[in-house]
């Protein structure tokens, strides 16, 4: 699941970089709060273990072995932010150190294996131990079924990254560029294996611990609920209250860039409309950067049919009774980012309102 | 799989891991093209070589940007058998198992036809062979980077290129933990082996596995509280100081613009 580099296209590595940075920051953030001075030497040794972990051979059923990530048992132990944070430094080291992934595939590595990976190895976990005891048979289940989870999904991401590499990038007689094969052939490919050996080994590793852990050091499998509970929500108050002015300052720089939306030429592959597919230009268009898959000439059928089911009200980003398009564009970012700051408040509002019995009580 | 098998399959890669680590050693103290530069001029070109690389379209100018490759870590004192068996091998071996079938898959006008058996399409061929030179450079680059600079110098070039000083002690930290865990761990094994009578089953190998991981767990986060108490001895009060006494020379100033240079003229006769 290690991508070396050559097989994502640099656009596709910029943004799975910038995917994971958010990601990091966010986790850098929550882990300093809560563990404070300690966050240094209990992410850089969790991190070595992760590493060490990845080495182990698993016996699986059936007289083969596997390797796990260890994602599982970090984000159980440490919280999801502290894994995050140790398992993409481990991943860091095995791309620099010893050449296990690429440079440029770096983020989309901690994107799939540690972010997503950490995330839903968590919530499966939270999910379906519920409030049993620490030491309850089920928590083991929770793990291995977390385990297992986690890490199809991992590797179902990294499919799509390759998948989508010969739709979006392939020169002009249609030769892929990079990773050569579509999503029919690249999801089955890669998720057959971890469907069986990849998935096992880390769900067996996951549940054998979690298992071990509740009979030898059973503090261990309450830390995460000591140090970084996910009780708390993502963004705590005091990370809300201590730089909004400089989060406004941001969103308002943003919105102020949003013309230069209109410097991009044509419309985002598959994103056409009936009226491009009615129109021969855009039509030939549209097969230039389809590999030269023929467009029939008639709008399909389906598409004419739900294309009118929706009216947007800024088509666009252009709203009709604008005429400049560049204050077209600055005035929908401001309408969307209006809509988006209403509904985080409405539901903040319910929230705390569903809070307020419990804490009461 | 025999009960000892899967020990020493482990204990061959922790034996690997540990002769990475002493290549590298090595190949940093000498002297050579990539060491004469500063380390912060290394990772930016290096980096910038890595990225022209993989933005490069045509077939030949990605062969020319691996020659470059093998001819910087040649000049660096890379023996290519240590290439070779480290860094070509390994890569061909993982993206081969993904480029070859390309050859017969992807769809295009056909140069060799067997038929009724397979067919080699134009693009498929072009696909795979660019696809394995990409990877092959951009690997050859790396270790040639991190098998001529000693570890920490990457890590103050990196801090000195503005990554943050949380990051950087963290991958230091790891990056020496690590070699302890896996001597912590490569001890527990052996010692389960020597003393393993008769044969497991396959339910008490993954058992006696998660037991030593679980073992390997409780000793890491004791570590962490001995290496904690330890900085806190030393007046660690949560802010990361690094020291970074590098300093530019006029032969770096002219390295970091070949590397540039080399980079831009890459991405422009590869568009």
């Amino acid at each position: 699941m290690h991508i070396p580099d050559g097989y994502l296209s640099p656009s596709t590595c910029a943004t799975l970089y910038a995917f994971s940075m958010s990601g990091w920051y966010l986790a850098l953030r929550r882990v300093k709060r809560a563990l404070a001075t300690r966050t240094i030497p209990l992410i850089s040794v969790f991190a070595a273990f992760s590493f060490v972990i990845m080495m182990f051979n698993i016996p699986l059923p059936g007289g083969t072995t596997g390797h796990a990530l260890g994602v599982t048992i970090a984000a159980i132990v440490l919280g999801p932010w502290g894994s995050i944070l140790a398992v993409s430094v481990a991943l860091a080291i095995q791309a620099l150190f010893f050449g296990d992934g690429g440079i440029t595939t770096l983020g989309a590595n901690c994107f799939n294996m540690a972010i997503v990976g950490s995330l839903v190895a968590y919530g499966v976990y939270r999910a379906l131990s519920s409030r049993s005891e620490v030491t309850a048979r089920r928590r083991v289940v929770a793990a291995g079924v977390a385990g297992y989870i986690s890490i199809n999904i991992a590797a179902f991401l990294t499919a799509l990254e390759f998948g989508i590499q010969p739709m979006l990038f392939h020169d002009t007689g249609g030769t892929p560029l990079y990773a050569p094969y579509p999503l029919h052939v690249a999801i089955p490919a890669m998720m057959i294996g971890h469907l069986t050996f990849a998935g096992l080994a880390e769900a067996l590793i996951a549940a054998g611990m979690v298992s071990y852990l509740q009979r030898a050091d059973v503090g261990l499998l309450r830390g995460a609920q000591d140090f970084l509970s996910t009780s708390t929500p993502l963004v705590s108050a005091d990370v809300r209250s201590s730089s909004p002015t400089q989060l406004w300052w941001i969103v308002g720089c943003l919105m102020v860039c949003t013309p230069a939306g209109i410097l991009a030429a044509g419309a985002a592959w598959g994103e056409w409309s009936s009226a491009d597919m009615a129109n021969p230009h855009t039509r030939a268009y549209i097969e230039a950067v389809s590999g030269n898959h023929k467009v029939t000439q008639s709008v399909p059928a389906g598409l004419q049919k739900w294309s009118t089911v929706w009216t947007a009200p800024f088509p666009a980003y252009a709203p009709r009774f604008i005429k400049s398009p560049a204050f077209g564009y600055l005035l929908s970012a401001i309408f969307g980012v209006g809509l988006l700051v209403l509904a985080a408040a409405l539901a903040a509002r319910i929230t705390r309102r569903a809070r307020e019995p419990e804490s009461q009580s | 799989m025999s009960q000892s098998s899967f020990i020493e399959a482990t204990l061959r890669s922790f034996a690997r891991a540990f002769a990475k680590a002493l290549v590298s050693e090595r190949a940093g103290s000498q002297t050579g093209l990539l060491q004469w530069f500063d380390p912060r001029v290394r990772v930016i070109g290096v980096s910038v070589l890595v990225v022209s690389g993989i933005v490069c379209q045509r077939l030949a100018v990605v062969a020319a940007v691996f020659g470059l490759a093998i001819a910087i870590a040649s000049g660096s004192r890379l023996s290519l058998s240590t290439l070779a068996t480290r860094v070509w091998l390994v890569v061909l071996g993982f993206t081969g198992v993904i480029a070859v079938p390309a050859i017969f898959l992807t769809p295009g006008r056909p140069l060799l036809t067997v038929p009724g058996v397979f067919s080699i399409s134009e693009p498929g061929l072009k696909t795979a062979t660019l696809l394995v030179l990409r990877s092959e450079t951009a690997a050859t680059l790396t270790a040639t980077l991190v098998l001529c600079t000693p570890w920490m110098h990457v890590l103050k070039a990196l801090r000195s290129l503005r990554l943050p000083a949380e990051i950087v002690t963290m991958l230091a930290m790891t990056h020496r933990y690590i070699f302890l865990l896996i001597e912590t761990a490569n001890q527990m094994f052996e010692s389960r082996q020597s003393r393993a009578v008769g044969t497991l089953t396959g339910p008490e190998k993954r058992r006696m596995t998660a037991r030593t991981a679980g073992v390997l767990l409780s000793k890491s986060v004791e570590l962490s509280h001995e290496v904690y108490l330890a900085m806190l001895s030393r007046g660690f009060d949560g802010e990361v100081r690094l020291l970074c006494d590098f300093r530019l020379k006029a032969h770096d100033y002219i390295g970091l613009f070949g590397f540039l240079s080399a980079g831009a003229f890459t991405v422009w006769v590869g568009r």
